[in-house]
C-alpha cells in the first residue's frame, strides 16, 4: 500500500515561532492517523501544511506523490478535504446548503443529494433545512463535518473535529471517520483526547514543539516514557476487557490510575 | 418557481409601480387631461415635465439605488460582514473626495474626468479594505478601519473646500456631495446604466465564490476557490457601481447597507443569490426615497442623501445590534 499523504523533513514558522521542525509524517489510504500533543505543539500546523495552507520553509508535503505546492487549488481540493478548527459561518444558511459547499463543482441537484447523504452520515439529516445560526454548537459542528465528508476526497483532514462536542457526539464523529478510513480514505485528525486517539487511531503521531516525538501504533507511540516527556503525565497501558487501555494521571495525584481510560482495539 | 425568483418578480413589480408614481407625482400637480396630453403630444408642457424632468430623475434614482444595493451585497459577501457597505466603509467618501478634487482642480471641463476620478477613488478605498480584510479577521476591526477611511476621506474633502480659491465652486461641490438626483438628464442615465450593468455582470461572476466564502477564506481555498480572482471581481464590481453612483448623484448613504439586509432572509442568507434582489431592493428604496423627499413640503427641496441618512442611520444602529448578537456564535 502506498502512502497517500507524506511529509518529509518539514520546517515551518509562524511569526518567528517554529511550528514544524523536521516533521516526517505518513498517512496511507485506509488509515486513521491521530495527531496528538500539548497546546502549541504544532498539531494544527501539521494539518494545515497538508491542506496547502501553511507554506514550508523546508521539506516537502506530497499528496498522492505530488508536491502540494505544484498542484492547482482545484487539484488539491480533488485530493484532500479539510475541516478547519474555526467554525464560524458568516450567514444563516440552511444546513444542507452548508454541506453542499463541500461539493462546489457539482450541479445543483447532485450537490444537494451529496449534501443530504453527508448530513445523514453524521446523524444530522433532520437538521437539513434549519438555519445554522439557530443551531447549538454541537449541531453546527456536525454540519461542518458533513461538508468535509460530502466531498468524498481520497484524503480527509480534520482539525479538532471533536472540540466542543458531547461525549456521545465525539464517539459518533470518530466512528464516522474510522468508517471512512475503512472505506479506503486516508484520514488525518488532530485530537486533544488521548483516550479517543488510543481507541480509534491506527497510528498516532505525537507532536511536541513542532517535532514528531513518536509515529507508530497507539501502543508503541503512547508509551509511558513519551507520555511523561511530552504531556507530563504518568501513564501505563492496562489489560482491559476489550484489549489494552491507556490509563493516565497527573504525577501530583500520586497514582497514574483511573482519570482517563480508553480501550484500544489492538 | 423558487423563492428568490418570485422575490425578484415582486421587487420588479414594486419598482414599476414606484416609478410610475415618481413620474406622475411632483411639485406641479397635473390633472388627467394634462397627463393624457403628456402621452399624446411629446412637445407639450406636461410631456416635457414628465419625460424630460421626472422620468430621467426616476431612472437615475433607480440606477444609483441598484448600484448601491449591489455594492453593499458584494461587500458584505466578500468581507463576511453584515455591516459592510460602501458608505460605512468609506468607499463612497473616497469616490466623493476624488471627484471633488477633480472639480476643484479644474478637471470638470474635460468630459468624463469627474466620473473617472470617482471610480478611481472608489477603487482605491475598496483595494485598501480588501488588503486589510485579508490580514485581519475580526469583523469589528474591519468596520473600525472603514470608519477611519471614511473619516479621512471626509476630512480631506473638507480640506479641499477649506483651501478652495472659489467659494462658489466649493458651494456647488458641497451641494452635489449632499446627494441628489434632481435635474438629472437622460445623458446621465445613458452612461450610468451600462456601468451598473457591467458591475452586475462582474458581481454575477463572483457569486459562486461569495457563497463558498461563507465558511471563511481558508475553507474556500481548500475547496478550490482562487481568492485573488474573487477579490478582483468583487473589487471591480464594487468600485464601478459605487464610483458611478457617486459620480452621478453624490454621496447617498445606507442604501448599500439596508438593501441586502431587507432581502437576506428571503434568500436564506445565501450571499450569491442575494445580489440581484439586493440591487432591485436598493433601486426600489431610492425611487421611493426620492419621491418622499420631493413630496415633503419644505422650502428648499430635501436632498436625497440627507433623507436616506436620516432614515438609514437608525437602521444601521439596529442592524449593528442584531449583528453583534450573531457574532457571538
Amino acid at each position: 500500500m502506498t502512502a497517500f499523504l507524506t511529509m518529509w523533513d518539514a520546517d515551518a514558522r509562524i511569526g518567528g515561532r517554529t511550528v514544524l521542525d523536521g516533521a516526517d509524517v505518513l498517512v496511507e489510504a485506509g488509515q486513521l492517523v491521530a495527531v496528538v500533543g500539548p497546546n502549541g505543539a504544532g498539531k494544527s500546523s501539521l494539518i494545515r501544511a497538508f491542506a496547502g495552507l501553511l507554506p514550508l520553509t523546508g521539506g516537502v508535503v506530497r499528496l498522492q506523490g505530488d508536491d502540494v505546492t505544484t498542484l492547482s487549488l482545484r487539484a488539491r481540493a480533488a485530493r484532500v478535504s479539510y475541516l478547519p478548527q474555526e467554525g464560524r459561518i458568516a450567514w444563516n444558511l440552511p444546513a444542507v446548503e452548508v454541506a453542499a459547499l463541500g461539493v462546489p463543482f457539482l450541479s445543483g441537484a447532485e450537490a444537494m443529494t451529496a449534501a443530504r447523504a453527508a448530513l445523514d452520515e453524521v446523524e444530522a439529516g433532520h437538521l437539513a433545512d434549519r438555519g445554522v445560526a439557530e443551531m447549538s454548537g454541537g449541531e453546527r459542528a456536525r454540519v461542518l463535518l458533513a461538508r468535509a465528508l460530502a466531498a468524498h476526497a481520497p484524503a480527509l483532514l480534520a482539525d479538532e473535529p471533536t472540540a466542543g462536542l458531547d461525549p456521545d457526539a465525539q464517539l459518533m464523529v470518530l466512528e464516522r471517520l474510522k468508517a471512512r478510513a475503512a472505506a479506503g480514505q486516508a484520514v488525518l485528525v488532530s485530537l486533544h483526547d488521548l483516550g479517543l486517539a488510543a481507541r480509534f487511531a491506527d497510528r498516532v503521531v505525537v507532536m511536541n514543539a513542532g517535532q514528531v516525538e513518536a509515529h507508530a501504533a497507539p501502543l508503541e507511540a503512547l508509551t509511558p516514557e513519551v507520555m511523561a516527556r511530552v504531556f507530563g503525565l504518568a501513564a501505563r497501558w492496562v489489560e482491559g476487557p476489550d484489549g489494552p487501555l491507556l490509563s493516565s494521571g497527573r504525577y501530583s495525584d500520586g497514582s497514574p490510575s483511573g482519570t482517563r481510560t480508553a480501550s484500544s482495539p489492538a | 418557481m423558487t423563492r428568490p425568483s418570485r422575490l425578484t418578480l415582486v421587487l420588479a413589480g414594486l419598482i414599476l409601480a414606484a416609478s410610475a408614481l415618481g413620474i406622475l407625482l411632483g411639485e406641479t400637480v397635473f390633472d388627467m387631461a394634462q397627463i393624457s396630453q403628456a402621452f399624446a403630444d411629446p412637445g407639450s408642457g406636461p410631456a416635457e415635465v414628465l419625460w424630460q424632468v421626472r422620468a430621467p430623475r426616476v431612472a437615475t434614482a433607480l440606477m444609483v439605488g441598484a448600484a448601491l444595493g449591489l455594492s453593499g451585497a458584494v461587500m458584505q459577501g466578500l468581507l463576511r460582514n453584515p455591516l459592510a457597505d460602501p458608505g460605512v466603509l468609506g468607499v463612497s467618501a473616497s469616490a466623493a473626495l476624488a471627484a471633488a478634487a477633480a472639480i476643484v482642480l479644474g478637471a470638470a471641463a474635460a468630459p468624463g474626468a469627474v466620473e473617472v476620478s470617482a471610480l478611481l477613488g472608489a477603487g482605491l478605498a475598496g483595494g485598501l479594505l480588501i488588503l486589510f480584510s485579508a490580514r485581519v479577521r475580526s469583523p469589528e476591526a474591519l468596520i473600525l478601519f472603514g470608519v477611519a477611511v471614511s473619516s479621512f476621506a471626509g476630512a480631506a474633502t473638507a480640506l479641499i473646500f477649506n483651501l478652495s480659491p472659489s467659494p462658489i465652486a466649493a458651494a456647488e461641490v458641497m451641494n452635489w456631495l449632499l446627494g441628489s438626483v434632481q435635474n438629472r438628464s437622460w445623458i446621465d442615465v445613458a452612461w450610468v446604466t451600462p456601468a451598473v450593468l457591467l458591475a452586475g455582470a462582474l458581481a454575477a461572476l463572483a457569486a459562486p465564490g461569495l457563497r463558498m466564502l461563507s465558511l471563511g477564506e481558508e475553507t474556500a481555498r481548500t475547496s478550490g476557490l482562487p481568492m485573488a480572482r474573487l477579490r478582483l471581481l468583487a473589487l471591480l464590481a464594487t468600485a464601478l457601481a459605487t464610483g458611478a453612483a457617486v459620480a452621478v448623484a453624490g454621496v447617498i448613504g445606507f442604501v448599500g447597507l439596508a438593501a441586502p439586509h431587507l432581502v437576506r432572509s428571503a434568500v436564506r442568507g445565501d450571499p450569491g443569490r442575494l445580489l440581484l434582489p439586493s440591487a432591485l431592493a436598493g433601486g426600489l428604496m431610492l425611487v421611493v426615497a426620492d419621491l418622499l423627499a420631493r413630496m415633503t413640503p419644505t422650502d428648499q427641496e430635501l436632498k436625497l442623501g440627507v433623507f436616506t441618512a436620516l432614515v438609514g442611520a437608525p437602521l444601521f444602529a439596529m442592524i449593528a445590534w442584531r449583528a453583534a448578537r450573531e457574532w457571538r456564535l
